[in-house]
């Protein structure tokens, strides 16, 4: 039924479609929990059992219902999400030494008929004459826009890339999620009625300001920026990027222009981008790719699962307690990196080891390419410029429950909000945000 | 190794695995291969005057994704000329001597119709014969099958007409679409009937195809009332053969167990019912002939590592456990057990217990993400509903309670023979 969704996966998929027997046989394995662990551990609470029950019952649009209901972007979602980790994560199945229900495929299976087919679920309210504008069409804005508009409320998105999507369409590793997949989701969400205007960038083009004046409300979810430069030597040679630039070269370009074939690769970073960055290296051809950490494996931020399908490629190697120094060219172009080791320094007075640098330990790796995966960037520049904001010391803007900010009419949510978690929570985050918007403006009407 | 030789109504068989009168036992050729792969004895598909069928003639029941616990069908009798049939009969017993083979017949009410096609049957040199009193659909609306095993006197009319044409031994296969299976079983033994077989299908409509409106199998876009057998009979025929063994009349009838047996198991709960043959045929169109190894083999391991010589140590041994309900004992206590170490804390005891029996689990969110459980003792009526549902081995026992009384029946109670232990406080409003 998908059978054109994601027709331009470069690497393949690592959770295909389900076909109706296997996803019957599947749903049917499904306990049907009384206060399900599963929907307790989603951020969006889709409630799981019953939407796996409606598939044994072959109910396919009111499994669709329950879980979109929930949760807007529940066909990316069921892509995307670390399921081994949440709802998956928490199935009694596990107890039992059997494999947990693959709710995370089984959503898939319930949505896709409808996202990607054009079939609409949701009808816009009745009009309210509201004016609601959302910065950032990433999975909080899209979340927010979506729920404001089946308020009533006449909701416009401004995004300052020229596709939609956010993270969903630039920045998740493709063999997750493509662009394509990720846009067509969006345009099913836009279906309800509400604007999305790309290449506007607030604070440029239109002044948040302004917004603020013209709108009844205004909601933030501009997600996280760049990863910035290190700041040692070698940061200008020709073959040194940002992991997420990579990631998003490989949606854009041809596979030939990108293919990594007979290249070693430094990926520098321990969270999901670098294992992203290094999976996807060793299945673009990569002869090797090493993954450097200052720390050591407990204190990584990537997911197990993650980290074993990287491994299970082959040719990666994951270099603990280790930190580059600088990057070594010739010619202008990448030639090595240099590292030292990292070991373990007495705890402070919480507990928390600090790491220390083995002296005499520095060692060189022969690498073509390195891409530097060590969080991204906050919007600091763009926050400071809005009058009253209150912003936290690591540039998180700060927000009371519902996404509601210091500043008059405005809510924040997602990853500028949260410091950077995941599509799930931005939606969760998203939703919630427009619901405390709409009681506020509800609210005003009355009062 | 225990010794699966059976001798019933004086049909002997290397075993007690024998296919049912169906689809598998249509030709010499089937029948052969099934002797190859094990089988004991075949009842031979019904024979009687030529019929049609139709094309499109099965349709089953899936359960949550298992295939075919119910099949049903609308096929009639063998559709294959008479004297072909009995070519092939000749010709498998003649390469199979020390099998059984059963010849199931069904003509019309008439004495010389009955009385010509046992003779024809008999020269064959057939072990036996079974009078198909059973198929529900088709040949019941030409006054044949069920619609004889529905009337005890037309059972006993045509046994007798049989008995007096035949040497050999006659099995009289019942119909389950009747209120009390121990009229028809009766009924065939004062007709002379050396034995019965049963259960034959049950009425049934599978399903209806909710887009078209048609029942299944789909005719043309009709359909009409088919037989019903398969894994999902099996209790039905457990309990009308129980009913056979226990009954004085007909207590030391041979009995031929048949519906939903896929599994030595399932035969050997036939068995401890009564039966000493058991016959097979759903299980053996899903999965083939091969079926009977583990048959074979796995009752083997059973009877040896129970201690029985052969099938008659087991046959009948759980006849004198049913009783009727009025002499069970009141007093005897059970009540649910958690263990707590191998609960998942799924909550599915919680649900069933408080929507569907005595709202006797208690339950809270746990700390792990998981919901936690406990048994309410007091409202427990010990009902076994907990440990049906709970998806765990061995998690939710039931376990005696020892009670300071004697045992008590309803029959004592209300005779005033015995004294009801005291009742959980929740039942006595």
């Amino acid at each position: 039924m998908s059978e054109h969704v994601g027709s331009s996966y470069k690497l393949g998929e690592l959770k295909p479609a389900m076909s109706r027997n296997e996803a019957l046989a599947e749903a049917h394995r499904c306990l049907f929990c009384y206060d399900a662990p599963c929907t307790r551990a989603c951020p969006t609470h889709i409630d799981v059992p019953r939407f796996i029950k409606k598939i044994a019952s072959d109910n396919l649009q009111g499994s669709a219902q329950t879980i979109l209901e929930a949760n807007i972007l529940g066909a990316s979602c069921a892509r995307v999400c670390p399921t081994e980790v949440l709802c998956e994560g928490a199935c009694v199945l596990h107890d039992l030494h059997d494999k947990p229900i693959k709710i995370g495929r089984l959503q898939r299976y319930a949505t896709d008929p409808f996202v990607y087919k054009d079939i609409p679920l949701f009808q816009a309210g009745e009009p309210t004459g509201k004016k609601i504008a959302i910065v950032g069409a990433g999975p909080a804005g899209l979340a927010c826009a979506h729920e404001l508009t089946r308020f009533g409320h006449s909701v416009i998105v401004f995004e300052a890339q020229d596709r939609p999507g956010g993270l969903n369409t630039y920045g998740i590793a493709d063999y997750k999620l493509d662009t394509e997949t990720s846009l067509k989701e969006v345009e099913w969400v836009q279906s309800i009625g509400f604007t999305i205007q790309t290449n506007t960038r607030i604070g440029q083009d239109i002044h948040m300001a302004e917004l603020l004046r013209d709108y009844d409300a205004v909601f933030v979810g501009v997600g996280l920026g760049q990863i910035p430069p290190l700041g040692m030597p070698g940061e200008d040679l020709q073959g040194y990027q940002d992991a997420l630039v990579f990631i998003e070269d490989l949606k854009f370009k041809p596979l030939d222009q990108i293919s990594l074939k007979g290249q070693r690769i430094a990926v520098i970073g321990g969270g999901n981008t670098a294992i992203d960055a290094v999976s996807q290296s060793a299945s673009l051809g990569a002869e090797k790719v090493y993954m450097i950490y200052r720390r050591s494996r407990e204190d990584m931020g990537a997911y197990d699962h993650e980290i074993d399908l990287a491994l299970r490629k082959g040719a990666v190697e994951i270099l603990y307690m280790a930190q580059p120094v600088q990057i070594l060219g010739k010619d202008g172009r990448v030639v090595g990196i240099e590292c030292v080791r990292h070991r373990l320094g007495p705890p402070d007075p919480r507990g928390k080891h600090h790491i220390e640098v083995i002296e005499d330990s520095a060692f060189i790796l022969p690498v073509d390419r390195v891409f530097r995966a060590t969080g991204q960037a906050k919007h600091r520049d763009f926050f400071a410029g809005i009058e009253g904001l209150q912003v936290d010391a690591s540039g998180r803007v700060v927000v009371s429950k519902g996404g509601q900010t210091s500043v008059p009419k405005l809510w924040a949510s997602g990853d500028c909000v949260n410091g950077g978690k995941e599509v799930v929570n931005a939606v969760a985050e998203g939703k919630s945000a427009a619901q405390h918007i709409h009681q506020a403006l509800e609210a005003q009407a009355h009062g | 190794m225990a010794d699966l030789k059976v001798n019933i109504a004086g049909i002997s068989s290397p075993n007690p695995f024998w296919l049912a009168s169906a689809p598998p036992t249509n030709t010499g050729d089937q029948v052969m291969r099934a002797f190859d792969a094990g089988w004991g004895g075949a009842v031979w598909k019904t024979l009687g005057e030529p019929i049609v069928n139709t094309w499109s003639r099965y349709s089953a029941v899936d359960l949550n994704g298992q295939k075919m616990m119910g099949l049903n069908n609308i096929e009639l009798i063998t559709d294959r000329p008479l004297d072909v049939n009995f070519r092939e009969i000749t010709e498998v017993k003649k390469r199979y001597p020390h099998h059984a083979v059963i010849v199931s017949l069904m003509v019309e009410a008439n004495q010389k119709a009955w009385q010509d096609i046992v003779k024809r049957t008999e020269d064959t040199g057939a072990d036996g014969i079974e009078l198909n009193f059973g198929c529900p659909h088709g040949m019941s609306e030409r006054g044949m099958g069920s619609a004889v095993g529905q009337v005890p006197e037309y059972t006993c009319q045509i046994t007798e007409w049989v008995k007096q044409a035949a040497s050999l031994p006659v099995l009289v296969k019942l119909t389950p679409n009747i209120t009390d299976v121990r009229y028809a079983a009766r009924a065939a033994k004062r007709g002379g009937a050396d034995g019965v077989s049963l259960i034959n299908t049950i009425n049934s409509i599978t399903s209806v195809d909710i887009d078209t409106f048609a029942p299944r199998p789909t005719v043309s876009g009709y359909s009409s009332h088919g037989g019903y057998c398969g894994p999902a009979v099996k209790p039905i025929a457990l309990n009308m053969v129980s009913e056979i063994a226990r009954d004085p009349e007909t207590a030391n009838l041979p009995i031929s167990g048949i519906g939903g047996i896929s599994t030595w198991r399932d035969a050997v709960e036939f068995i401890l019912l009564g039966a000493t043959t058991v016959q097979v045929c759903t299980a053996v169109m899903h999965y083939g002939f091969r079926i009977v190894e583990d048959m074979i083999d796995g009752l083997n391991q059973y009877l040896d590592q129970k201690g029985f010589a052969d099938i008659y140590a087991l046959r009948g041994k759980s006849v004198p456990r049913i009783k009727d309900w009025k002499y069970l004992d009141l007093n005897y206590v059970v009540r649910a057990n958690i263990n707590q170490q191998k609960c998942i804390g799924c909550g599915l005891c919680y649900t069933a217990c408080n929507d569907g029996a005595h709202q006797a689990i208690g339950a809270k969110p746990a700390n792990n993400g998981r919901t936690e459980v406990w048994v309410i003792e007091e409202a427990c009526v010990g009902c076994n509903l907990c440990s049906l549902v709970c998806p765990v081995e061995q998690c939710i026992t039931m376990q005696t309670i020892p009670v300071d009384a004697e045992p008590c029946s309803w029959d004592q109670y209300t005779s005033q023979k015995g004294i009801l232990a005291p009742r959980p406080q929740d039942n006595q409003h």
